[in-house]
């Protein structure tokens, strides 16, 4: 049913890390790679080769430029995908049930074989997460890797989820959201990890740590000149310094 | 959002569809013979051929029995429900009608419950999305109902309901835009809101995720021109209510009516497309276009 | 209301096989894990095993599974029917296509080998291709180094004996400060990224120094937008600030570095008659071999009025042009910056010093009871090096690393074996004989002096690209950028010949494209082409593949074998020596060919040495076969893993089992430097015996850093006017500048323009594109499908842009119109763009409306090849003066607004799809 589980005893989901993100578009072929061949129809492309093409991607870089008052502009790049709110509007709005989220780990779903394709539940995703597959007819999104983070054929390691894997930075972190002691928890906390439009009350699960102050060069007290070397001249320096062995 | 033609058809025909049923319903004209067949036969076009121009925009319209499944959640189920109710509870009536059968009335005060309400739910679709701020708002189904009760009012003649009606709607209409314009910015939401860096400073767009486009972009992104907006408008609301109100104080008769009805289906039409284009949905704030 | 979820298999199977490779849809070399269903490649992932990648792959590896089904797809050898650029071909066979090469060739083997110039662009098998070209005869070969980056390899071998490139790397699990000068992307993709990360992770600090913050400068703590070809300026000044505060490592100095070396009257180092460099012992006070146990060499000596390098570098340093307030404005950071940044070198070096408990003994015998540490560290790249004073500026940053006593130290910069590796234990250049039979020695090399330059006897430049000649001495990597426009010109001589492998010559890898598409085409008087005949090898359906006259089509990188090997760029860390290679995890559905196995064929059929047993039957059945079983020097291979009996490493006998060996290990082979030898390496005698097993070279060599140049005075003498061999009158001033043997700065020759062209134009890599060969990738084009020009907010308002506009831009060379796009965070005088995202019409087997032609554009019909004549009557290349290095970002342009348009300009005729039907 598309009506949200009361309560899901698991929160997982990704912590994205700002300060450490280079833009590199890695996690985004790497969503598109391993989605294209796993959970439901493949990520269709339209004129790949044309004058306009276009496809289906679950995860996407935006890249902002931001202006401080008292530093030189920074440019921020932003990985979004889909959140896995706690209280998740797309999932209401499906009239088919297709859109559910999981309750044993509150991971937002489509049921492909359920979907109409009617686009309700994108119009209620306020981050852009949900994107119409145009060959198939039905929604994609994340599925934060669903077939990959539990499944038995994979070893160990590389049960998360394909983007985490393949950060090259280590940007991207997968774990559980609802328990305070987990790693991506304790980073959260440490780092003041943050929601995205939270006025919107979808108590989204991924979490965003902000860029860490920039342009401050450390108060390290300028060098001091050993000696005025205008006075004492070349030899008075090098006295000077050589002494110092 | 993006004005798709078949969604616009949709609501409009089969808003106006549903609010001449529900006349037709609740008796106030009592049509007979192949004038009634003729009557209903136009109610049940309009309202089920929206129906069915909606489904073309369904990716996958072969499974859309599914969406009768979800009426304790999603509005679009309850349409589902409502419509088909509607329809059904009116068919007895428009039969009775037809053939003079002289069946009592009261189904056909549900089956008109039923109209409004479907129209109801039709808006609520709309009215719930709190991501496109200026849909999320009781001005939604207020003026969808306006529309429906003012359209069925007009096509089954009764000049002056039908009259007050379209006053109502006007004075809905332009509640609606002002409102409307207002609320995004009165929500919050902003692109420092949505990507949380507006802590640094104001934050702008460099570089769009892919140069090549998407379906977000094409479905949410829509910007139509200021000055556009505004002859539209005022061909919105003088089209759907003002010069079809006028009219009725002319000697009413099938004429009139039928112009009147005219004028007030393209008003309704430009009404509709604005509804759409004018919506900006959030996720616009992602792309620094709204 | 109760919650019903359908149910949903969590472990559905992968994938039916995998197999492990290396990527190569860039130079980076990661490890791939390829995975299968029914036969079919199904999903790529990075290899966790790998030491180049650790498990990640960056947006172009990911996507490599559309670039094995790209419709741009060669797939047949080609014969040109139509003229010349037209793209009219005729298919062929292999038998054909091998036997009409032959018959090109065979003739100017026997008689003029120089006529043949071979010169490859990306690849990496520069060991089999350079043997080829040696056994072939001609002096003309070389890989794209010259174009890209021999800057830094140059002023890196000069100076400490190994480069920034790829060759060596932060010590990233060290280092507390790391600062970054011009790089976007560079060679090392996902290692620069892993360290940046490691970093991020415990809070260290990076610094970013370039005019565009983007990339990793976007998420450096801080941002020196520094105004292009400046950072020479910056650098000095830094060592100056240092110098004044006595902030530098004087041990180091003293015992590591040609510091206390004696400069002699004739500006050479004093040597004994051992010909071993002399330093003042303090201890005694008289002069001794710098290698003496025991010795303490002395920084402040003087012995016969011979003054020390030190103190040759502090006074110059010292002196007052090079403090902050002096360079400030031309660097465009203020001075209380300059000096912000000096202390927090400092303060990283010598207040957060790291200690390594491990002993150590160093070539003078004396043991080391700890390993100590500097823990800053530097990388650079291009935005230092592709400058024409790129050379001494790199040399710049090398000595304020050896001042901050941070190369091969804990915490610092760590040279990859096979380097560290001296200059003088490299080879030098080889152009002989004239006339037919094979080279005696490898074309490129570091020449010691004028002696070694590659000149004719009548002091004419023996190469076609005039490398290792009075115009650029050093020019360890030749000069690819001028090979088609001296060709051309027919100077120094004609060719008859021009052989290309992997190179887009036609378009974004030339300077002055539209020029060189005429010089592809231009005929003689008789009506002949100039460069009469042109053969190519692509894998793909290129800009460049219309300009050739035979096309022998390459597989893609899954498709065949490959060796990234240790005698061409291997895949080492600093802690290990690591080679790989690739082999057909899928096979070609196409009749194409691994072009090494072409290679290897050809050279069979001209009979070639070491292509041919003594019988003159060819020796080798493929490549796969040749990294098996070819020996560079007895029992060494280009393979240095599982040898002999599959135990021995390095030196060994061939193994045939070796291969097998590889794929059972991923694709690639590790041997770990021994705990002992990890830091110091140069010095360190642990490390010398290790690299000595290993087969790097045959003695231990520990050498002193070269913070004066003996190879560079020599020059400079020569340009004084000493020694025999003489430089043209026309060059003598700019040698006698830029051959100084202690590091300088100089405007870049591209600022004779500034007066008119008041802008400076880059490019940057897209960290999701490789040059021109992603645009053929369904999914990467998606992300970089056209490319605007990014102007700073002075320039924008300004000239009063509006979003939607476009630009003229115009340079000394010509003018391009281009959509532009506002940056803040952009150094106030420089525009630019992504690299090489425009494409030729009809290219790639892509629409001939395909964004990135009709949208995209390059910078480079801006560049000129050529230098803006001068009085002189001539025009000298665009190039750094020492080694001959392109000098992309010297470009200087002027810009004005015009309304959007429906086509960047240039636009050139569309190109018929050569590719495979998509
Ligand atoms: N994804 C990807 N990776 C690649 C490649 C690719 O095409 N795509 N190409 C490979 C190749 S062949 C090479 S050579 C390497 C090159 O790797 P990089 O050296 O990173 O090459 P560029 O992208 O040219 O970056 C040059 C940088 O220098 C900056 N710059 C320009 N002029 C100056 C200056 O005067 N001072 C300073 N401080 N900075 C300056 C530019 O802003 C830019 O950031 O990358 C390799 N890796
Ligand atoms: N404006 C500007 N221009 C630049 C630069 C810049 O920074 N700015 N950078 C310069 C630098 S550093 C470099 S290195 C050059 C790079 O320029 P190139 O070395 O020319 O690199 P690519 O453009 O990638 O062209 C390589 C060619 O190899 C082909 N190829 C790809 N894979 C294979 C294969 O498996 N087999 C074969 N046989 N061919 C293959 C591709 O199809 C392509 O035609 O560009 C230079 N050009
Ligand atoms: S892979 Fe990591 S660094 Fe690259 S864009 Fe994604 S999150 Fe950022
Ligand atoms: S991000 Fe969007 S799609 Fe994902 S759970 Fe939240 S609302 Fe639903
Ligand atoms: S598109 Fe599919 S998942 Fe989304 S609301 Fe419609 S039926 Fe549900
Ligand atoms: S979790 Fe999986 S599906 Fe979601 S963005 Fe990452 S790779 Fe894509
Ligand atoms: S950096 Fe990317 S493209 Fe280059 S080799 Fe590694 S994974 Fe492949
Ligand atoms: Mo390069």
């Amino acid at each position: 049913m598309t009506s949200l589980p009361t309560h899901t005893d698991r929160k997982l989901g990704l912590v994205i890390d700002l300060d450490t993100c280079v833009g590199c578009h890695a996690c985004v072929t790497a969503c598109k790679g391993w989605n294209d061949q796993g959970y439901g129809a493949p990520l269709s492309d339209q004129n790949p080769y044309g004058s306009d093409p276009s496809g289906v991607f679950l995860n996407r870089v935006h890249s902002y430029e931001v202006q401080p008052h008292d530093t030189p502009a920074q440019i921020i790049n932003f990985p979004r995908s889909c959140l896995h709110c706690d209280d998740a509007p797309c999932v209401t709005v499906c009239p088919t049930g297709a859109s559910y989220k999981r309750a044993e780990d509150g991971i937002v779903l489509v049921n492909e074989s359920a979907c109409i394709g009617c686009g309700l539940c994108a119009w209620a995703c306020p981050y852009g997460a949900r994107e119409m597959d145009a060959d198939a007819g039905v929604m994609k999104k994340c599925t934060l890797c669903v077939d990959r983070i539990y499944n038995e054929n994979l070893p160990e390691e590389d049960r998360e989820p394909a983007c985490v894997r393949t950060c090259p930075t280590g940007a991207r972190h997968f774990g559980d959201l609802a328990d305070p002691e987990s790693a991506v928890s304790r980073l959260v906390a440490k780092r003041g990890g943050y929601d995205l439009m939270p006025e919107l009350g979808t108590k989204p699960t991924n979490k965003y740590l902000p860029p860490r102050k920039k342009d401050r060069p450390q108060e390290a007290s300028l060098l001091a000149p050993l000696l005025d070397i205008q006075a004492t001249g070349f030899a008075g320096w090098l006295d000077r310094v050589l002494g110092k062995i | 959002m993006h004005p798709a033609p078949s969604v616009i058809i949709f609501s409009v025909a089969s808003g106006l569809g549903f609010g001449f049923l529900a006349f037709l319903g609740m008796g106030l004209v009592l049509p007979s013979g192949l004038v009634a067949f003729a009557l209903w036969g136009l109610g049940y076009a309009l309202a089920v051929g929206g129906l069915v121009s909606a489904t073309f925009h369904l990716g996958n319209p072969q499974r859309a029995l599914l969406a009768f499944t979800q009426w304790r959640s999603s509005w679009l189920s309850r349409e589902a429900w409502a419509s088909v109710a509607a329809l059904v509870l009116l068919a007895p009536v428009a039969l009775s009608d037809w053939l003079g059968l002289g069946w009592p009335r009261g189904v056909g005060m549900i089956g008109a419950a039923l109209c409004l309400i479907t129209v109801f739910c039709t808006a609520m679709i709309y009215a719930q999305l709190k991501t496109v701020p200026r849909w999320n708002h009781w001005t939604t189904p207020a003026t969808f109902l306006g529309f429906c009760v003012a359209g069925g009012a007009l096509l089954s003649g009764q000049s002056l309901f039908a009259g007050w009606a379209l006053m109502i709607l006007a004075v809905l209409l332009m509640a609606g835009f002002a409102e409307g314009d207002r609320r995004f910015a009165a929500r919050g939401h902003s692109m420092a809101s949505a990507t949380g860096i507006g802590r640094i400073g104001t934050p702008q767009v460099f570089e769009q995720p892919h140069t090549g486009g998407n379906y977000l972009m094409r479905e949410m992104i829509f910007i139509v021109a200021r000055k556009h907006v505004e002859k539209l408008r005022i061909i919105a609301v003088s089209l759907a209510a003002i010069f079809p109100a006028l009219l009725l104080f002319l000697p009413v008769n099938a004429l009139t009516i039928a112009v009147a009805v005219a004028f007030h289906l393209i008003g309704a039409a430009v009404q509709r497309w604005l509804f759409f284009a004018e919506a900006e949905h959030v996720v616009g704030l992602y792309y620094g276009m709204r | 209301m109760t919650h019903h979820q359908p149910h949903l298999d969590t472990s559905p199977p992968v994938s039916d096989e995998i197999r492990r490779t290396t990527c190569y849809m860039c130079a980076c070399r990661c490890g791939i894990n390829v995975h299968l269903k029914s036969g079919k490649v199904s999903y790529i992932e990075g290899n966790r095993a790998h030491p180049v990648n650790k498990g990640v792959l960056c947006a172009k590896g990911a996507s490599g599974i559309k670039q094995i089904t790209a419709p741009s797809r060669l797939r047949s050898p080609l014969k040109r029917v139509g003229p010349r650029g037209s793209g009219a071909f005729e298919k062929i066979s292999w038998d054909e296509a091998l036997a009409l090469a032959v018959a090109w060739m065979k003739p100017l083997q026997d008689t003029a080998p120089e006529k043949l110039a071979f010169f490859t662009g990306r690849d990496q098998s520069q060991s089999l291709t350079s043997f080829w070209a040696q056994g072939f005869g001609t002096p003309n070969y070389a890989a794209h180094g010259g174009f890209c980056s021999v800057n830094m390899a140059a002023a890196g071998i000069y100076t400490i004996g190994g480069a920034f490139w790829e060759f060596g790397q932060p010590d990233w699990d060290h280092t507390r400060l790391f600062v970054l000068f011009g790089v976007a992307e560079d060679h090392d993709s996902n290692p620069i990224k892993i360290g940046i990360g490691k970093l991020k992770g415990r809070g260290a600090k990076v610094i970013g120094v370039n005019p565009i913050r983007t990339g990793y400068n976007a998420v450096a703590d801080d941002w020196y937008g520094i105004t292009p070809g400046t950072d020479g300026l910056l650098i000095l000044s830094l060592i100056h600030c240092l110098l004044e505060a006595g902030k530098i490592d004087l041990p180091y100095l003293a015992q590591w570095t040609n510091a206390p070396c004696l400069v002699g009257p004739d500006g050479l180092l004093l040597r004994g008659e051992d010909g071993k460099l002399l330093v003042v012992d303090t201890a005694t006070g008289q002069p001794a071999a710098f290698d003496v146990p025991g010795v303490q060499p002395d920084l402040g000596a003087v012995w016969q009025g011979s003054r020390t390098v030190f103190q040759h570098l502090a006074k110059r340093y010292l002196a007052p042009d090079h403090a902050p307030e002096a360079v400030a404005d031309r660097v465009g950071i203020t001075a209380p910056r300059i000096r912000a940044l000096a202390a927090e070198l400092a303060h990283a070096a010598f207040d957060q010093t790291i200690t390594i408990d491990q002993s150590w003994t160093d070539f003078r015998g004396t043991r080391h009871a700890t390993m100590v540490g500097r823990p800053v560290s530097f990388h650079a790249m291009r935005g230092i090096s592709a400058h024409s004073n790129g050379f001494q500026t790199a040399r710049a940053l090398h000595l304020l690393q050896i001042i901050l006593g941070t190369v091969e130290t804990p915490g610092g910069y760590h040279f990859k074996p096979p380097y560290p590796k001296p200059f003088d234990a490299h080879p030098v250049p080889h152009i002989m004989p004239r006339g037919s039979g094979p080279l005696t020695g490898p074309h490129l090399g570091y020449p010691r002096g004028p002696e070694h330059l590659a000149l004719l006897p009548d002091g004419s430049p023996a190469r076609i690209d005039k490398a290792f000649s009075w115009e650029n001495p050093l020019s360890a990597h030749g000069l690819m950028h001028m090979v088609i426009a001296n060709a051309h010109a027919g100077d120094p001589y004609r060719i008859d010949t021009l052989f290309l492998y992997m190179a887009n010559m036609a378009w974004n890898s030339s300077m002055n494209t539209a020029a060189t598409m005429d010089m592809l085409t231009a005929k003689d008087g008789a009506g002949e082409y100039v460069i009469p005949r042109i053969i190519y090898s692509d894998a793909y359906a290129s800009e460049m593949v219309a300009y050739a006259d035979l096309i022998l089509p390459d597989t893609t990188y899954m498709e065949r074998h490959d060796c990234i090997s240790m005698l061409d760029r291997p895949i080492s860390e600093p802690d290990a020596a690591g080679d790989a290679i690739r082999w057909p995890v899928t096979e070609p559905d196409r009749d194409v060919r691994g072009f090494q196995s072409v290679l290897i064929d050809l050279g069979a059929r001209l009979a070639l040495p070491g292509f041919v047993d003594t019988e003159g039957a060819p020796k080798f059945a493929n490549y796969a076969d040749y990294i098996t079983r070819h020996e560079r020097r007895a029992g060494v291979g280009p393979l240095m893993g599982w040898r002999g009996d599959g135990t021995a490493t390095g030196r060994g006998a061939p193994n045939p089992d070796q291969l097998d060996r590889y794929i059972a290990n991923g694709g690639f082979f590790q041997a770990h430097v021994p705990d002992a030898a990890r830091y110091f390496k140069p010095w360190n005698r642990a490390y010398q015996d290790w690299a000595v097993e290993m087969g790097f070279y045959d003695a231990p060599q520990p050498y002193l850093f070269s913070i004066w140049s003996e190879p560079m005075r020599r020059f400079h003498a020569a340009a004084e006017g000493q020694g025999d061999r003489q430089p043209p009158e026309a060059l003598r001033a700019r040698l006698k500048q830029a051959m100084d043997p202690l590091p300088i700065w100089y405007p870049p020759f591209g600022e004779v323009a500034a007066a008119a062209y008041p802008v400076h134009a880059l490019t940057q890599r897209p960290m999701a594109m490789y040059h021109s060969w992603g645009s053929q990738n369904a999914w990467l084009r998606q992300i970089h499908g056209r490319n605007p020009l990014y102007l700073p907010t002075k320039i924008w308002a300004k000239h009063g842009f509006a979003a939607g506009d476009w630009a003229r831009v115009t340079s000394p060379n010509g003018e391009i119109v281009v959509p532009v796009e506002h940056m803040a965070a952009l150094n106030p005088h420089t525009v630019w763009t992504w690299n090489a995202i425009g494409k030729r019409k009809g290219a790639w087997g892509l629409d001939q409306n395909a964004p990135e032609a009709t949208k995209g554009f390059l910078l480079n019909h801006l560049i000129s090849e050529l230098l803006p004549e001068q009085g002189d009557g001539l025009r000298w290349s665009n190039s750094d003066p020492v080694t001959g290095q392109a000098a992309w970002f010297d470009l200087r342009v002027r810009i004005e607004r015009v309304d959007a348009q429906m086509q960047s300009l240039p636009a050139f005729g569309p190109l018929p799809d050569l590719g495979e039907p998509s």
